[in-house]
C-alpha cells in the first residue's frame, strides 16, 4: 500500500481530483493544494475554530480531519459563501457591525455563524438551551454558547454576536 | 505526523481483519483525538483504517424497549435525537457539555468513548509518561496535579478520563457491544468498560487489541429528573474539573456518576443507596478512598457541592 491516495471532492461547487500524501488534513488540502487560503490555520488542535469550513452543510474543524476522508464530499469555505461585491449575508453584517479586527479568525467565525442559525432550525439543542424537547432559539446566550469553538484574539465577541444576531432575524 | 498507509474498511469484518493483519494499525472514526495525537506523535500507526463508511451511524429502538446506538453516530445527532432527549435527558446534556459544535459534528459514539487523557504531560512528549511510553514514570506525580484524579488512582498513574458522554453512559448502565476478528462479540457493561490505571496505564479501556466497537445500548428509560452539571474553568468550552451525571426519581432515590476526578467514570451503587439522604451522604461514599494531592483537593469539596446543587436542581 503508498501513503498517498486519490481523493475527489466538492469545493464550492467545483469538482477537484488530486493524489495526496494521506496526512494531509482537509485545512492543508484547501490552503496548499487548492490555494483557497481564506480558510486559516490557527492552533492545528481543534482548539480555536479558524479552520471552520463547512461539509456536507455542516461545520466542522478542517484541521482535524484527513482530506482523504473526504471522498465525494460537498466542502463550502469563505470564499464559496461570498465575494467582494457579492457578499453573503453574514459576511456583510460582519462588516456592517465591525465584527473583526486583525480578521484571522474571521473566516471560520462566519462559516461557524452560518451553520449555527441552521443547527438552530434544525433544533439542534446546545449546553444553554432550557428545555430539551422544545425549539431552540436564536436568544443571545444561545449564539454565545455555541459561538464558543470560535475564539476570536482580537476579543470582538460582542461585535460577532451583533452580526449573527441581525442575520439571524433578531436583536442581541 | 509520522507518515502511514490508508484504507476505507469496506465492512466491519474488512476493518477487523486489517487491524489483525497489523499490530501498529489504528481505527480512525471522527479522527478528532486520534490525529491530534498523531500530530504530537504521541500515537504513531503505520496504518489508518477509516471506519466512517459502515453504516453504523443509526439509533435504533431494541427489543427490551432501550436504544442501540451506533458507533458511528455523531455526538451532534446523538444530542438532538428525540428519543435521547425525551428518554435520556442526561445523555443529550452531557454531550451538549462537551467540545465545540464543530467538534461534535464530527466526534463519535466509540472514538468519544476511547478518547484519551488531557493530562498534560502525556501531551508533552519531553516529560516522563507511564501511559504515553510504560516504564517511563509519571510526571504528575509530584509535578502540577490541579486537574488529575482523586480516586483509583495508583502509583503509576493519576491522570482522569475526559469524556463527558461516558459519565451520563456510567449512569444510565450503557452497555458497549464489540466485535474481534474472529467475529466473536461482546457486550461489555460501562462500568468494566474503562479500567483504572493500576501498574498499566496505557491501558484506558479492557478493549482488545484490534476488537471493534460496533454499538452502545442503554437499557429501558427509567424516567426520573435527568441531570448534567460540569464544573470548569471556563463556562464553554473547556474539560470537567467536575461533574456529576444523575437520574433522581421523585422520592429522592436515584443514580450518580462523576466526571473529572477518575480514570474512569466514577460511579458506587452504595453511594446511589445514600443519595435520599443528600449529597454529604453520597459523596462521602464515593470519596472514601480519596487520595487527592495538595493541588487538587478541592475537587472533594467540589463533588459534594455540585452533587448538592443537583440535587437541589432535581427537587426544583
Ligand atoms: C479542543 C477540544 C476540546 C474538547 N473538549 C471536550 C470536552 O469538553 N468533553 C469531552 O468529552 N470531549 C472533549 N473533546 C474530545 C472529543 O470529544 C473527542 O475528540 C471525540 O469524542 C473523539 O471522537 P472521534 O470519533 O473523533 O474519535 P477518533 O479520533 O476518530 O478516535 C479516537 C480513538 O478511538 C478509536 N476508535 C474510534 N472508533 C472506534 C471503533 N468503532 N472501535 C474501536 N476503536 C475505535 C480510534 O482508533 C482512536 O484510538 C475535545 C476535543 C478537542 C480537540
Ligand atoms: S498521570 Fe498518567 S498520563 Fe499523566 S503523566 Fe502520569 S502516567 Fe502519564
Amino acid at each position: 500500500m503508498t501513503r498517498t491516495t486519490k481523493v475527489s471532492l466538492i469545493v464550492n461547487g467545483k469538482g477537484h481530483s488530486l493524489e495526496v500524501d494521506n496526512r494531509t488534513t482537509l485545512l492543508d488540502l484547501l490552503r496548499e493544494h487548492l490555494h483557497l487560503t481564506g480558510t486559516k490555520k490557527g492552533c492545528d488542535h481543534g482548539q480555536c475554530g479558524a479552520c471552520t469550513v463547512m461539509v456536507d452543510g455542516r461545520r466542522i474543524n478542517s484541521c482535524l480531519t484527513l482530506a482523504v476522508m473526504h471522498e465525494h464530499n460537498e466542502i463550502t469555505t469563505i470564499e464559496g459563501l461570498g465575494e467582494p461585491g457579492n457578499l453573503h449575508p453574514m459576511q456583510a453584517a460582519f462588516v456592517k457591525h465591525d465584527g473583526f479586527q486583525c480578521g484571522y479568525c474571521t473566516p471560520g467565525q462566519i462559516c461557524s455563524a452560518v451553520a449555527v442559525l441552521e443547527e438552530i432550525k434544525s433544533n439542534i439543542p446546545s449546553h444553554v438551551t432550557g428545555d430539551l424537547t422544545a425549539q431552540a432559539e436564536a436568544t443571545p446566550g444561545e449564539l454565545r454558547e455555541r459561538m464558543s469553538g470560535n475564539i476570536c484574539r482580537c476579543g470582538a465577541y460582542s461585535n460577532i454576536i451583533d452580526a449573527v444576531a441581525e442575520v439571524s432575524g433578531r436583536k442581541a | 505526523m509520522k507518515a502511514f498507509t490508508y484504507e476505507r474498511a469496506a465492512s466491519i469484518e474488512a476493518a477487523t481483519k486489517a487491524a489483525e493483519a497489523n499490530p501498529e494499525a489504528k481505527f480512525i472514526a471522527g479522527g478528532t483525538n486520534i490525529l491530534d495525537l498523531m500530530k504530537l506523535e504521541i500515537e504513531t500507526p503505520t496504518h489508518l483504517i477509516d471506519v466512517n463508511g459502515l453504516g453504523l451511524d443509526k439509533i435504533e429502538p431494541t427489543p427490551e424497549g432501550g436504544v442501540r446506538i451506533g458507533a458511528l453516530v455523531r455526538n451532534t445527532d446523538l444530542a438532538a435525537d428525540e428519543r435521547i432527549r425525551r428518554d435520556y435527558g442526561l445523555l443529550s446534556r452531557a454531550l451538549v457539555a462537551g467540545a465545540s459544535g464543530q467538534l461534535r459534528n464530527k466526534a463519535t459514539t466509540a472514538g468519544n468513548l476511547l478518547q484519551r487523557t488531557r493530562c498534560p504531560y502525556f501531551y508533552d512528549t519531553n516529560q516522563p509518561c507511564n501511559k504515553r511510553q510504560p516504564g517511563s514514570g509519571c510526571s504528575a506525580i509530584g509535578g502540577i496535579t490541579r486537574q488529575h484524579a482523586v480516586v483509583g488512582t495508583s502509583e503509576s498513574c493519576i491522570a482522569t478520563h475526559p469524556s463527558d458522554m461516558a459519565i451520563a453512559m456510567r449512569t444510565l448502565d450503557a452497555v458497549i457491544e464489540t466485535v474481534n476478528a474472529d467475529g466473536v462479540r461482546r457486550s461489555i457493561p460501562i462500568a468494566d468498560f474503562h479500567r483504572l490505571p493500576g501498574d498499566t496505564p496505557e491501558r484506558d479501556t479492557v478493549l482488545e487489541k484490534g476488537e471493534f466497537v460496533t454499538a452502545a445500548m442503554l437499557p429501558p428509560p427509567i424516567g426520573g429528573k435527568h441531570i448534567y452539571r460540569k464544573v470548569r474553568d471556563r463556562a464553554s468550552y473547556a474539560f470537567a474539573l467536575v461533574s456529576v451525571g444523575a437520574v433522581i426519581q421523585s422520592d429522592g432515590t436515584g443514580r450518580v456518576a462523576v466526571g473529572g476526578i477518575a480514570h474512569k467514570p466514577w460511579r458506587m451503587e452504595t453511594a446511589d443507596a445514600e443519595l435520599p439522604k443528600g449529597a454529604r451522604a453520597a459523596s462521602s461514599v464515593l470519596l472514601s478512598d480519596a487520595r487527592p494531592t495538595d493541588q487538587n483537593r478541592f475537587k472533594v469539596a467540589l463533588v459534594e457541592r455540585t452533587l448538592s446543587a443537583v440535587i437541589a436542581e432535581a427537587k426544583g
